[in-house]
């Protein structure tokens, strides 16, 4: 569903009854005062001072009080992205509203609200249109009331900073003396919405808008999951098969129950193919404080059966996999004769790249709490998908989904982790079985080891050139465990679906290109991590394209350019595929742009002065994903001692109309930063199917000193639709470093992480502060 | 076992191997420290112990025990601290979850070190992680609060 609900005023009443956080807007340019939550856990939750039933509530998002005060809903969670400022103010500002007297409401999840699952970099390019409608419709009815007051045409109103003018004869009305009138008149229906030039929406693209929740995050009031408090709350950790299959053979509560605090040992339930997102089985510690929880799961000495996949290992597996891309796949793009046009080169150029599985490593590990009264669940989490969370519950508790709430609190990070439920019904499970409210507080090491990662990936590219050196054909073909097989059982070759992430959208000039899917079976639970397959899928072909260059002594840049194409739009004949997923647009709204593809190459080359680079070791890497196009350039820089710093780069995206600019901005620097860590650090890797990293010191990611000094952060003028923002920054980024760590050195390193194959050059080190300020040593 | 924690002597009856992130979430109720890794390495429950900066989750209670005690509740009464209100005019938070840890980090620095040098800063902030990626922007916020001119190129 990707329609935002419009529901009547009636089938709305419950819309603003229930939530968390209740967020004040601080006065734009201002220092603030009252900004961010008024509260912690249900505290928080209480209603708009004015009961939903008055006042004007034309739909599920806006609620204006009959004093004028005004009630926005954000129904997508936030994590970073700053969906909580920029919904609310989307909305407000096409209702013509004070952003000073707007209250921001976190949805629970509720299928009323539409497509909760925040997920896909979908929030503004799926419901751009749909939000303002909200706001516009609120508006409209506000406008009639005046216009039926005054006896004047409504197209001679308009609203703004919280009041309706008559424009010819400068008179006005508050909301607040509007409300009433408004409210007994019918909601506009969906067609007869019209939306403001979006000159108009002032406030949501403020270039120096603050963060609603930013008063709130630098003092330490905001809560995130484990902030939550409830009365008799226990705290519950648990120990999990550590390979995925595995259960406990035996275990000893005696010593676990004797840990003073403990309260009690609880068994979860197994899970059973297919995954999906059930919880994983093992033992719970309950106490009543968080330490002494970890201390009792510490002392339960479990013996676990190996399970299914306890042949699993990362070594033999990346073997495997590049045997699977050494043999046909499953071809699912086709165009041209690619074996006559190799045939018949000159030149072929051939390579394969390999990339292991990456862990989310958000800041907040998992966590959740519960509480079970009157055969009612009631959670509170940090959840990317409220709605799954709560058919998770619903389904571990074998209740209705109307039993069952799930409240959204801010989330510490979530780059997909957060949107599968496992942990949220993990907490709802306990607090049944205990009776008492629990929070689930996942270790850092559970996180480590018991993520959905990232698929592990092979691939084989190959070019072709003709005896006048012309870019004549491309043969590719990708191998990695599609997310389909967390879902259902004996999926082991990736579809039409997965590979629409930069395999079958890749804008090509040769005539002549195959792309085929290799099967790799599965072994671990494979979910969504930020931008996805797009990650080793920008990884190779980005590197790919920098070998084709200087195999033919050519300048990257032109050949990136040569490679593309001329700017069209390319057709499902022209990609040489029956059908392109397109991240659930039409390709009329979002073409495959060749243009502009190539347009972000030459903003971001002359933006980092490619042609004069001589001296500097650049590079750049390019990539079309979540409909929006990126491209990156990185400066690699060595010190005496041959190690290599990141000292500058440069970032360009072409994401249609964006909205909240600021946060696009903070975007594609979170988009740098989590480049970098792919490509220097990113990979966990598995024996005997159990993961071997832990925590932060071998699952690395970018310390503030891998972080350039110098960055530059371009975002494309455009009146093009919307598109993705939160992932497409971050698939270029990794071949760019690659690629100019090649200019540097001459090295080509073909497989994640960089760091491991750096040859005589090396990383710095960021030695970290310790304890040692207190006594020499406080561990 | 007392200590002073934000200017109040608080006195709890925990085990003294507690770390002191335990202490300060569960018993006193203070939510704004964070726990990230349990192992000193990310940085998100810094707090201040007689001043500088530790790590709460591996500083066991009976280390803390008399001494005072300084979270991001008490850094100032409302969000005024220099620190705090460049990390506002400079929109540096994303998720927010590590930046209390950030902006303690940063207080030490800053009192010890008014005008610290882009090395001195990196130097003392490598402790703290952002998996969001803020960390242009700590840079330039904690330039701003101890009054330096903005870099060339910092994002801002």
């Amino acid at each position: 569903m990707t329609e935002l609900v419009l529901m009547t005023r009636r089938e709305a009443l419950a819309g603003l009854g229930v939530g968390l956080a209740i967020g004040l807007f601080p006065l734009i340019g201002a220092a603030s005062e009252s900004s961010g939550q008024t509260g912690s856990g249900p505290q928080a939750a209480s209603g708009p001072e004015e009961q939903p039933s008055s006042g004007l509530n034309p739909n599920v998002m806006v609620h204006v009080a009959r004093n004028g005060q005004t009630t926005i809903v954000c129904h997508r969670s936030e994590m970073g992205q700053g969906v909580r400022s920029t919904i609310p103010l989307l909305i407000a500002d096409e209702l013509g509203a004070d952003p000073a007297r707007i209250r921001v409401r976190q949805a629970d999840g509720d299928a009323k609200y539409g497509d909760q699952n925040t997920d896909g970099s979908s929030s503004i390019r799926k419901f751009y249109e749909d939000l303002r409608r909200t706001g516009a419709a609120t508006r409209m009815m506000l406008i009639a009331a005046a216009a039926q007051r005054w006896h004047v045409k409504p197209e001679s109103c308009s609203a703004k900073n919280h009041e309706v003018v008559h424009l010819p004869s400068k008179r006005a009305l508050p909301f607040s003396e509007l409300v009433d009138a408004a409210a007994k008149l019918p909601v506009p229906k969906k067609e007869s919405i019209v939306l403001r030039p979006e000159s108009e929406l002032v406030h949501v693209n403020d270039p120096n808008l603050p963060l609603l929740d930013g008063l709130a995050i630098v003092t330490g009031s905001a809560v995130f999951g484990a902030d939550v408090k409830l009365p008799n709350l226990l705290i519950a950790v648990i120990a999990r098969p550590p390979a995925v299959g595995s259960k406990w053979l035996r275990y000893d509560t005696r010593r676990a129950l004797a840990v003073p605090g403990v309260k009690r040992v609880v068994e979860m339930p197994a899970p059973k193919l297919p995954w999906h997102f059930q919880p994983w089985g093992g033992i719970a510690v309950v106490a009543d404080n968080t330490w002494a929880a970890l201390r009792g799961r510490a002392e339960l000495d479990v013996t676990w059966d190996p399970g299914p996949n306890a042949s699993y290992g990362s070594a033999s597996f990346r073997d495997e996999l590049l045997a699977s891309v050494r043999a046909s796949g499953k071809v699912l793009r086709d165009v041209g004769d690619v074996e006559a046009a190799f045939a018949k080169a000159t030149k072929v150029v051939e390579a394969e790249y390999h990339v292991p599985h990456l862990a989310h490593l958000q800041m907040e590990p998992l966590v959740a709490c519960a509480r079970f009264e009157n055969n009612r669940c009631e959670v509170w989490a940090p959840t990317q998908n409220p709605q799954d969370a709560r058919k998770e519950v619903a389904r571990v508790l074998d209740m209705s989904e109307d039993q069952v709430t799930v409240h959204v609190t801010l989330l510490g990070g979530g780059f997909g982790r957060k949107s599968k439920a496992d942990f949220v019904s993990e907490a709802a499970f306990l607090a049944k079985a205990c009776g008492v409210p629990i929070r689930v507080q996942w270790t850092r090491e559970d996180d480590v080891r018991h993520d959905y990662y990232n698929a592990v990936n092979a691939q084989r590219l190959r070019a072709a050139f003709d005896e006048q050196g012309r870019f004549t054909a491309w043969h590719h073909r990708t191998a990695f465990t599609p997310i389909g097989s967390t879902f259902a059982v004996e999926v082991d070759t990736p579809t039409l679906n997965d590979l629409q992430q930069g395999v079958l959208d890749l804008a090509l000039a040769a005539p002549n290109v195959r792309a085929e899917a290799c099967r790799a079976p599965v072994h671990a639970r494979i979910g969504w991590y930020r931008s996805v397959y797009n990650i080793f899928h920008a990884f190779a072909v980005g590197s790919f394209i920098d070998e084709l260059a200087y195999a033919r002594g050519a300048d990257p840049r032109d050949t990136w350019l040569e490679v593309i194409g001329p700017p069209k739009l390319h057709s499902l004949a022209d990609l040489g595929i029956s059908k392109l997923p397109n991240y659930g647009e039409t390709l009329e709204r979002h073409p495959v742009d060749a243009g502009r593809l190539r347009h972000v190459i030459e903003r971001v080359t002359q933006a980092a002065r490619w042609s004069d680079r001589k001296g500097r070791a650049l590079g750049l890497a390019a990539h079309r994903s979540f409909v929006s196009y990126t491209a990156v350039v990185i400066s690699v820089v060595p010190d005496r001692a041959r190690r290599l710093r990141i000292d500058e780069a440069w970032i360009t995206m072409d994401a249609g109309t964006v909205v909240n600019r600021d946060r696009v901005h903070s975007q594609l620097e979170g988009s740098l930063a989590m480049g970098i860590s792919n490509a220097l650090y990113g990979g966990v890797t598995m024996t005997h199917g159990v993961t071997d990293q832990t925590n932060y010191h071998d699952a690395r990611v970018a310390r503030i000193g891998d972080f350039p000094r110098h960055i530059h952060t371009d975002i494309v003028p455009s009146t093009a639709p919307p598109s993705g923002v939160g992932e497409p920054g971050v698939p270029p980024v990794a071949p760019a470093i690659a690629n100019a760590i090649f200019a540097l050195t001459g090295q080509r390193i073909r497989e994640i992480p960089l760091a491991r194959a750096l040859g005589t050059y090396r990383l710095p080190t960021h030695p970290i502060l310790n304890q040692s300020t207190l006594d020499g040593g406080m561990r | 076992m007392k200590l002073h924690v934000n200017g109040i002597e608080r006195s709890l009856d925990v085990d003294p191997d507690m770390p002191l992130l335990w202490a300060i979430r569960d018993v006193l109720g203070l939510t704004g420290t964070k726990y990230g890794c349990g192992e000193a390495l990310c940085g998100a429950c810094t707090v201040h112990v007689d001043g500088h900066a530790v790590r709460a989750c591996v500083t066991p209670m009976r280390r803390a025990e008399g001494r005072t005690v300084t979270t991001i509740e008490g850094l100032s009464p409302d969000g005024s601290h220099a620190l705090q209100q460049a990390w506002l005019a400079l929109r540096v938070p994303q998720c927010g979850y590590c930046q209390a840890g950030q902006i303690m980090t940063a207080a030490a620095l800053l009192a010890k070190n008014p005008q610290p040098s882009n090395d001195a800063i990196d130097a003392a902030m490598a402790g703290n992680i952002c998996r969001c990626g803020t960390y242009s922007r700590i840079r330039a916020a904690i330039r701003k609060a101890a009054g330096l001119p903005p870099d060339e190129g910092s994002g801002q």
